[in-house]
Formats: structure tokens, sequence, C-alpha cells
């Protein structure tokens, strides 16, 4: 073997165990924060976690049943406006719009999906916290739907996009309108992607916290209407986990795997969903 | 002369045309942007006959057949000049889901709905607010597509089911299922074998008698077996329109020679 080929297989060897090592360092990171937020998270998770209201540090027996409704209270408002507002979006993207202006929509889209979201929460302050006068859940869910928006319209897009022509032609060539072939034919052949994509945009914005300081902000109680300060998973972690007393630090792992339980969740169902198999033809 | 290749004319495609013209072309073109697909196409089609339409590809047969029903609208940046008259009534000024109704149209890929048998079928009826059996109108137009008899015990399993040809098939009963006045077919059988291949045309000419037919075909022996006319496109351009006896034994132009005759280069 000539002094080339020895070096050549030295190179060779080096970069391949380099990447190999990287790739590894990269997925053990992340199953390190995993199985740390499950060992700390499942000690001291019980049931009174789900059913109880917070208490004060030192007090026994004290839960998180008010930051789950919170929480769920929240998201559900800002799915309610979100989705439907970025799946229409998404629609007229892929379907109705011309050169110019869609591609300001997508731009615009791409844009706003980089925006950080405490810049979201600011935004959602200025707009509806200041006018009303008072934090709500009503805030924070504006928040959050803003942010579900851009994900919905271009995920919404992408399958769209992805029916073929030939299906739209053969619905118009039989007498449908347009929308009517959108309605009936193009969004049923899309609607596995679709309601992935709405899964994993709602399970991404279940998990924000930086909107909520500003919008919802807390509430040791059960929350009077939307109106009110409310109470949420992320805010509670948030100030319990920075908190000085050990037993709020061990409810703040706790609530950090019960909502990793809920966006495995809804990740697990969209992967459900999709590998069911894509029945429209290529 | 060019003879050799193809079989003989079907024996219908001999006779005189004496039928009114039901869709007529005049002075058409076409523009992909800035560039002309059609040239000055002028051309009359017979009603209850079947006309093709053969060439090479790209030249502009099946934009033509595209601009008829007016689904060449769905692709952005292209013009029209000239005008296509569908009974003498300009189709520019038909409602176009009206017209599309009127003039029906099967594409060269078979293009079921993700949706079951049955659906498929009554996809146009319901969209055009029919009122009355569906059940009953799906199956007549399955039958007349000679399709019933295949899938009349699975109506509610997916059109993907079906094969090729059945699916051919079903996009055909799909677009009878309007009763259409006129019927364009685009390269239909193209990724169909034979024996899906004489089906398909065996029931060609059982429509024959209640719509008028305007097929595509690359296939010159498929435009001889099943045409009453044969038109000729060459680059664009309607170099010779006639009987397909006429097209196929004795055509009037060297071009027209030159494709039948495999001479084409």
């Amino acid at each position: 073997m000539t002094l080339r080929d020895r070096w050549r297989k030295i190179v060779n060897f080096v970069m391949l165990s380099l990447t190999g090592v990287c790739a590894v360092v990269a997925v053990s990171m992340l199953f390190l924060i995993l199985g740390y937020l499950v060992y700390n998270g499942w000690k001291s998770l019980d049931w009174n976690f789900f059913t109880k209201l917070p208490l004060a540090p030192g007090e026994t027996g004290g839960g998180m049943a008010n930051a789950i409704v919170g929480s769920v209270d929240i998201v559900a408002l800002a799915t309610l406006f979100g989705l439907p507002v970025g799946f229409m979006a998404g629609v007229y993207l892929a379907e109705f719009g011309g050169k110019t202006f869609s591609g300001l929509v997508r731009y615009t889209a791409d844009l706003l999906n980089g925006v950080p979201s405490i810049v979201i929460g600011i935004f959602a302050w200025t707009v509806v916290v200041r006018p009303m006068h008072g934090f709500s859940a009503l805030a924070g869910a504006f928040a959050l739907g803003l942010i579900l928006i851009p994900i919905t319209a271009r995920s919404t897009e992408q399958f769209m996009v992805s029916v073929p022509q030939t299906l739209r032609e053969g619905a118009l060539a039989l007498g449908a309108s347009k929308w009517k072939s959108i309605a009936t034919v193009v969004v049923p052949a899309a609607y596995r992607g679709i309601a992935t994509g709405m899964i994993l945009g709602v399970a991404r914005i279940a998990g924000e916290t930086a909107p909520l300081l500003f919008t919802s902000l807390n509430n040791q109680f059960w929350s009077n209407g939307l109106t009110q300060e409310t109470a949420s998973l992320p805010y509670m972690i948030f100030i319990r986990a920075i908190s000085p007393y050990d037993d709020w630090r061990r409810s703040a792992w706790a609530a950090g795997m019960v909502l990793l339980v809920g966006v495995l969740l809804a990740n697990i169902a969209a992967r459900l969903i999709l590998s069911r198999g894509i029945e429209v033809q290529k | 002369m060019g003879t050799a290749k193809v079989p003989s004319p079907s024996s219908a495609a001999g006779k005189p045309v004496t039928q009114p013209g039901k869709l007529k072309a005049v002075n058409l073109n076409f523009y992909y942007g800035n560039y002309k697909a059609l040239h000055d196409i002028s051309l009359e089609v017979p009603a209850n006959r079947i006309t093709a339409l053969i060439g090479p590809s790209g030249c502009g047969k099946s934009t033509f057949l595209r601009t008829l029903n007016r689904i060449s609208e769905t692709i952005h940046n292209t013009r029209v000049e000239g005008q296509v008259l569908l009974d003498d009534e300009n189709v520019l000024t038909v409602d176009v889901t009206a017209l599309r109704r009127r003039v029906g149209m099967v594409f060269q890929k078979s293009n079921p709905f993700p949706k079951s048998i049955f659906d498929n079928v009554a996809y146009g009826l319901k969209v055009n607010g029919f009122r009355g059996s569906l059940k009953d109108a799906v199956e007549r137009s399955l039958q007349r597509a000679a399709l019933w008899d295949e899938v009349k015990d699975k109506l509610q399993k997916s059109a993907y089911a079906l094969s090729g040809g059945q699916q051919q098939r079903l996009c055909i009963a799909r677009a009878l299922a309007v009763d259409p006045e006129v019927l364009l077919l685009d390269e239909p059988c193209s990724a169909l074998d034979p024996i899906a291949t004489a089906k398909i045309e065996d029931l060609l000419f059982t429509l024959k008698d209640q719509c008028t037919i305007v097929i595509v075909t690359h296939n010159m022996q498929q435009a001889a077996r099943v045409a009453d006319r044969t038109g000729f496109f060459l680059l664009g351009k309607l170099i010779e329109y006639n009987t397909t006896e006429i097209i196929f034994k004795t055509p009037t132009k060297q071009e027209t020679e030159d494709y039948i005759t495999g001479r084409f280069g």
C-alpha cells in the first residue's frame, strides 16, 4: 500500500468517526434531558397533582389542577382562533394566490414563524392586556393563536400543493366550481397531512412559555373566567423551577413531565395518522 | 403510399360526413406566456361522430383539446385568441361550470378521486345539484362505461383498488354520469394494455349515438380503428383534417404522409 493510499484511509476513518461521535452526542443529550425529566418528575407526581390546587411552600398535598385546566383552556381557545385562520390562509396560498401577493404572504408567514415568542407576547400585551386593563386567558390564547397561524398556513399549503393537479382538473372537468373542487377533492385528498401539521402546531404552542408571561400571567386559584388571570403549566414550571423551595422545584419537574407526555402523545397521534398511508396517487 | 403500417379504417369512417357541426374552432391561437402553442386552428367536429387528433408529442393536440372545455384556463399565464363554438355559441360566453357539464373530459392518466367507486361516479351529479336516485344514475353510468359487472359488488370500495384499465373506465363513467353532449378524451389508453385498450375502443363505438367524441391519441392504429374523422397536428398547426380514410390512405400533405408512414423525423 502506498503512502497516499494509507493517508486516504486514515482521513476516511477519522471523518467517519467524527460524524458518528457527533451523532451520538446529539442523541444522548436529548435522552439525558428526557431521562432527567422523567426521573425527577416521576418521584413527585401523585394523584393530588391532577386534582388539587397549588399550596404554599412547605405544605404537602398540593397540586396543579388549575394550571392543567388553564393550559387546556388557553390552548383550546388559541386553536379555535389560530387553526381556522391558518388553514384558510394555507388554502389561499396553495390554490388561489397569484404570484406577488401570495409570495408576500408566504414570506411574511415564514418571518412570523421565526419571530421570538417573547416578542409575540409583548405584542399581545400591547393590543389585548393594556386595552382590557388586565391579564387574561383570552390574551394568552391570542398570543398562542398568533404563533399557530403561520405554522398551520405553511403546513396546510405544503400538503395541498402535493395533491396532483390531475385531481383538480378531474373535478373541474365535471362542472365543479373551484371552491367546490377544493372542498370536496383536494382537501379530502390532503387531510391526513393537514391534520398532522395541525396537531404538531398545537403541540408546539402548548409548550410556549414566554408569551404567557405577558398575557395570562398566573393564578393560585381557579380562574373565574376567560378575562381573569389564569394559571398554566409552562408558567408554573417557570416560577417553581427558579424558586428557592425544594418541594416547589420538585413539582416543577412533575409539571414538566406532564407537559412533555401531553406533547409526546400528540406527536405520536400525528405520526399514527400519517403512517396509515397516503391514499393519493402520485 | 402510406398505408403499409396501419389497418384499414373502420367502415363507418368512409361515409361522408353529413352530420351538423357540434363543436367548431375558428382561427384559434393559444399562448403559454409568450410561447405560441397553437397557430390559427380552424376545425369542425361533427355531431355523433368520433374525431381523432393525431401528431407527435408537443404538437399542440392536447392543448387544443383542453381549450374546448376551457380546462386550459387552470394554467396560469395562458391566453386564447379566436373562438370555440359549441352549437354555434361561443364557449367563452357560457358559464364555465355549465360548459364543462356539457363537454366532459377523460384524462391521459386515470385520475379517480380518493373516494369510493360509487362516490366517484356520483361526484359530478352531486356538484351539479342532481335530484333523483343517485343509485340508479350511478348504475346506469357504470353500465354505459361497461364497468358495472366488474364493480357492482364493491361500490363502496376505494377506486384505487381497481386496475388501471378499470380506473380509466371509471373515469369515463364519471364523465358520462352528467350526460355530456361532447366527450373529450386525452390519450385515454396511453397507460393501458391492448386488452384494456380494446375495451375502451369498443365503448367509444357504443357511446357515439349519445354524444360527440373527440379523442387525442399517440397511437395511429387507434385513430384508424375508431375515428370517423382525423386531424393531423404538427408544431402547433393543423396540417390536415379529413375523413380518417383519406388521412390514412390518400393524404394530400407531404407532412401527413411522412408521419403516417413513420418517415417523420
